[in-house]
C-alpha cells in the first residue's frame, strides 16, 4: 500500500490487521455491504439536501420577503426570529435522528461486516 | 466619545482595569503552558503528536471542537454584529451551525474510518499519491494561513482594545506574544496539548458568556420580548432592528452576496482541515459522531447566548459609544458586561470586563494553535513524508519536520500578523470558508461516494476551486475599492461579491466532475472497494 509508509518497528500504534484488495472488492460487491450502503445513504443523502434547501429558502426569505418575515407574532417576537430559532430547533432535531437511525440501523451492519472481516484477515 | 465606558476603552485609559486582565490572562497562560509540558512528556509517537493518541472521548472532543471553532470573530463578532445591525448579525450566526450537519451526516464517520492525520489521507487513498497529496497540502496550508492571519491580526486589534494599547510595538508585541505561545503550545504539546488547551477555553468562553447572558436577562426579568423591545428602541432604528436587512439587505448585490456567504458557511465548515483532523483524536467513528453532536449543542447554546448578548449590549449602551469604541462592533459585549456589571468605575463591571477579555485572549489562543497544528500536520504528512520522501520516512522524521513546520509557520504568521495589523483582514475568514468549500468539499464528497472519481478530478477540483476562490477575492471590495477593505486607497474590483462561494463552489464540483470524465485514466477499482468498504464500517481503522 502506498497510502503510508509502514510504521517502524516498535511504533506505538496498533492496527488490525489489513484485508486484502481482493476481500475488499468481494465484500464491497456483497449484498450485505450493499445493504449498508443503500441504508446510510437514502437517510443522510435526502436529509442532506432538505436540510440544506430549508436554510437557503430561510436566507431566501430573509432577503425578499421582509414584510413577512417583519410580521409580529407576540410582543417583538416576529416571524424571523421564529424561523431563526427554528433552524436551530431543526439542527439539534436532524442530528438527534441521524444518530438515532446511525445507532439502530448502520452500527450493528457495520460491526457484523467488520468482526468477519478482521476475523478473517 | 462622551461616556466614560467609552473614553475607557477607546482612547487608552483602559489602565485602571489593565492588572485584572493581565493577571486573569496570565493564569490562562500559566495554566495552558502546565497543560502543554504534561502533554508533551506523553507525546512520543506520530499518532500521538498528529492525533492526540486517539484516545479523546466523544465529549472531550466534542469541546474540544467548540474552542476550536469559536473564534474571536464569532465571539465577539457575532455579538458586535447584532448590536449595530440586529437581526442580521443573528442571520450571519445560522450558518456556522447548520454547516455542523454536513460534517454529521456525510464527513465526520467515513473520514475518521479511512484517514489516519490529515484530510490529504482521505483525499488520496484512491488517488496517485504524490500530485494530490501536493494540491490537499497546498489548500490546506492556503485555508489554514488565511484563518491565521486573520485572527493574528484581529488578536493585535482587540488586545489593543482592550488594553488600551495604541503604539505600533505594542500592537506587534501583542502578535508577536499570540505567535509565540501557539508555537510553543504545538511543537511541545502536540495534538494532545492543543486539545486540553481548546477544551478550556471551550469551558471559560461558555462560562463568560453564560454568566453575562443570565445577567441580562435578569435585568429584563427573562423577558426576551421585552429585551427585543428595548434594544429595538434604543438602537434607534426601531422594529426594523429586529427584522432582516440592516446589514445584508441594503442593496441588490449584497443581498447576493449573503447568499453566497451563507453557501460558503454551511459547505466551508466540513472541508476546513483543522476541524478535519479534530475527527482523528477519537479511537471510532460511533466517537466521532458523538463529538460532533456534542459541538452541535454547545456551539448551538453558545450562538442562542450571544442573541442575548447582542440585543443585549444594544438595548443597554449607546448605538454611538459601540461605534466609536470599534467600527465593526467588536468590543460590544466587553462593554455590555462592563456596564451589566455596574458601570465604569465599578468593581463588577470592572471584574466582568476582565473576564470577558481575558476569555477573549483564551479564545485566540485555543483556534490558533489548531490552525498551526493542521497547516504543520499536513506539511510534514502529506509533503514531506508522502512527497519529498515518498512514503520513507520514519515516523520520528515526520513529527520533527512537523515540529519546524510548526515554528515556520508561526513565524510568518507573525510576521505577516504584523504587516497587516492595520489592515481589515476579517474577510480572510470567510475567504477561508470558501476555499474549504470550493476546494475540499468537492473533493472529500467525490472521494468517499462516487466510483468514478480520479486523479485528474481531484487535482482540477481542488486547484480550480482554490484559484477561482482567491482570485475572486483578489479582485472583489475585500482587497480594494471600498472604505471597509484591506486596500482602500486603490480600486482593482471588478467581482461585485465580497465572498466568492455563489461562483467558486459550484466552479469547485463541477471541475471535479468534467475533469474525471474527461480523464484518461481509469479509476482505480480495488482501491475505491478499499475506501468505500473501509469508511462505512471501520475496517482495519487506525
Amino acid at each position: 500500500m502506498t497510502t503510508d509508509a509502514p510504521p517502524p518497528p516498535g511504533g506505538t500504534e496498533t492496527r488490525p490487521e489489513q484485508p486484502t484488495t481482493e476481500s475488499f472488492v468481494e465484500v464491497q460487491e456483497s449484498a450485505e455491504f450493499g445493504e449498508l450502503r443503500r441504508t446510510y445513504r437514502s437517510f443522510a443523502f435526502p436529509l442532506t439536501l432538505a436540510f440544506i434547501a430549508w436554510y437557503l429558502l430561510y436566507v431566501l426569505l430573509s432577503n425578499y420577503a421582509g414584510d413577512f418575515m417583519g410580521t409580529k407574532l407576540f410582543g417583538n417576537i416576529n416571524v424571523a426570529l421564529v424561523l431563526g430559532l427554528g433552524q436551530f430547533l431543526t439542527t439539534f432535531l436532524i442530528a438527534w435522528l441521524y444518530s438515532r437511525h446511525a445507532a439502530e440501523k448502520l452500527d450493528p451492519k457495520a460491526e457484523a461486516i467488520k468482526s468477519r472481516m478482521e476475523g478473517d484477515a | 466619545m462622551s461616556t466614560p465606558a467609552t473614553v475607557l476603552l477607546a482612547a487608552g485609559s483602559a489602565s485602571e482595569h489593565r492588572p485584572l486582565i493581565i493577571t486573569l490572562f496570565g493564569a490562562f497562560v500559566v495554566a495552558t503552558l502546565f497543560i502543554t509540558v504534561w502533554a508533551g512528556r506523553q507525546t512520543k509517537s506520530a499518532a500521538d503528536f498528529y492525533a492526540g493518541g486517539r484516545q479523546f472521548t466523544g465529549f472531550q472532543n466534542g469541546l474540544a471542537i467548540s474552542g476550536d471553532y469559536m473564534s474571536a470573530a464569532s465571539f465577539l463578532g457575532i455579538a458586535g454584529a447584532i448590536a449595530l445591525f440586529g437581526y442580521d448579525g443573528f442571520l450571519y450566526s445560522i450558518g456556522f451551525l447548520v454547516a455542523w450537519l454536513v460534517a454529521l451526516l456525510l464527513v465526520a464517520e467515513p473520514l475518521r474510518n479511512s484517514g489516519r492525520f490529515t484530510m490529504g489521507d482521505v483525499l488520496a487513498y484512491r488517488m496517485r499519491q504524490r500530485p494530490v497529496r501536493t494540491a490537499a497540502g497546498t489548500s490546506t496550508i492556503v485555508v489554514s494561513i488565511f484563518y491565521l492571519l486573520a485572527q493574528m491580526a484581529g488578536a493585535g486589534v482587540l488586545v489593543s482594545l482592550l488594553l488600551g494599547i495604541t503604539s505600533d510595538g505594542g500592537k506587534i508585541a501583542i502578535v508577536a506574544l499570540v505567535g509565540v505561545l501557539m508555537i510553543v503550545y504545538v511543537t511541545i504539546g502536540g495534538m494532545k496539548g492543543t486539545t486540553w488547551v481548546q477544551m478550556v477555553k471551550a469551558v471559560l468562553l461558555i462560562a463568560g458568556t453564560l454568566l453575562i447572558t443570565f445577567l441580562i436577562l435578569l435585568k429584563f426579568n427573562f423577558n426576551l420580548s421585552d429585551l427585543l423591545g428595548a434594544a429595538a428602541t434604543n438602537s434607534g432604528k426601531g422594529t426594523a432592528f429586529l427584522e432582516p436587512g440592516l446589514k445584508y439587505g441594503v442593496s441588490g448585490v449584497s443581498k447576493l452576496d449573503f447568499i453566497s456567504l451563507g453557501i460558503a458557511l454551511v459547505l466551508g465548515t466540513a472541508g476546513l482541515p483543522h476541524i478535519l483532523i479534530r475527527f482523528y483524536t477519537v479511537p471510532t467513528a460511533k466517537a466521532a459522531r458523538k463529538s460532533v453532536n456534542w459541538a452541535i449543542g454547545i456551539i448551538g447554546a453558545f450562538y442562542l447566548m450571544t442573541i442575548v448578548l447582542g440585543f443585549g449590549a444594544a438595548a443597554l449602551l449607546k448605538n454611538s459609544d459601540i461605534v466609536a469604541s470599534n467600527k465593526a462592533g467588536n468590543t460590544a459585549a466587553p462593554l455590555a458586561a462592563l456596564e451589566i456589571g455596574g458601570g465604569a468605575g465599578s468593581t463588577g463591571g470592572a471584574i466582568l470586563l476582565a473576564v470577558i477579555s481575558a476569555v477573549a485572549f483564551a479564545t485566540i489562543l485555543a483556534v490558533v494553535a489548531g490552525l498551526t497544528l493542521a497547516s504543520s500536520s499536513s506539511f510534514a504528512h502529506d509533503i514531506y513524508a508522502n512527497v519529498i520522501r515518498r512514503g520513507k520516512a520514519t515516523e520520528k522524521e515526520e513529527v520533527r519536520a512537523a515540529r519546524w513546520a510548526t515554528v515556520l509557520i508561526g513565524v510568518v504568521s507573525i510576521a505577516l500578523g504584523a504587516l497587516a495589523r492595520d489592515l481589515n483582514v476579517a474577510g480572510l475568514v470567510a475567504l477561508a470558508f470558501a476555499v474549504a468549500a470550493s476546494a475540499n468539499l468537492p473533493t472529500i464528497l467525490y472521494s468517499l461516494f462516487w466510483k468514478r472519481f480520479t486523479t485528474q478530478g481531484a487535482l482540477w477540483s481542488i486547484y480550480g476551486g482554490l484559484t477561482a476562490s482567491v482570485v475572486l477575492v483578489l479582485f472583489s471590495p475585500v482587497v480594494s475599492s471600498k472604505p471597509s477593505s484591506m486596500f482602500p486607497g486603490v480600486d482593482f474590483a471588478w467581482f461585485p461579491l465580497e465572498n466568492p462561494g455563489l461562483v467558486s463552489i459550484p466552479l469547485g464540483f463541477l471541475l471535479g466532475w468534467v475533469g474525471s470524465l474527461l480523464s484518461k485514466e481509469e479509476p482505480d477499482k480495488g482501491k475505491y472497494a478499499e475506501l468505500e468498504v473501509k469508511s462505512l464500517t471501520g475496517v482495519g481503522a487506525h
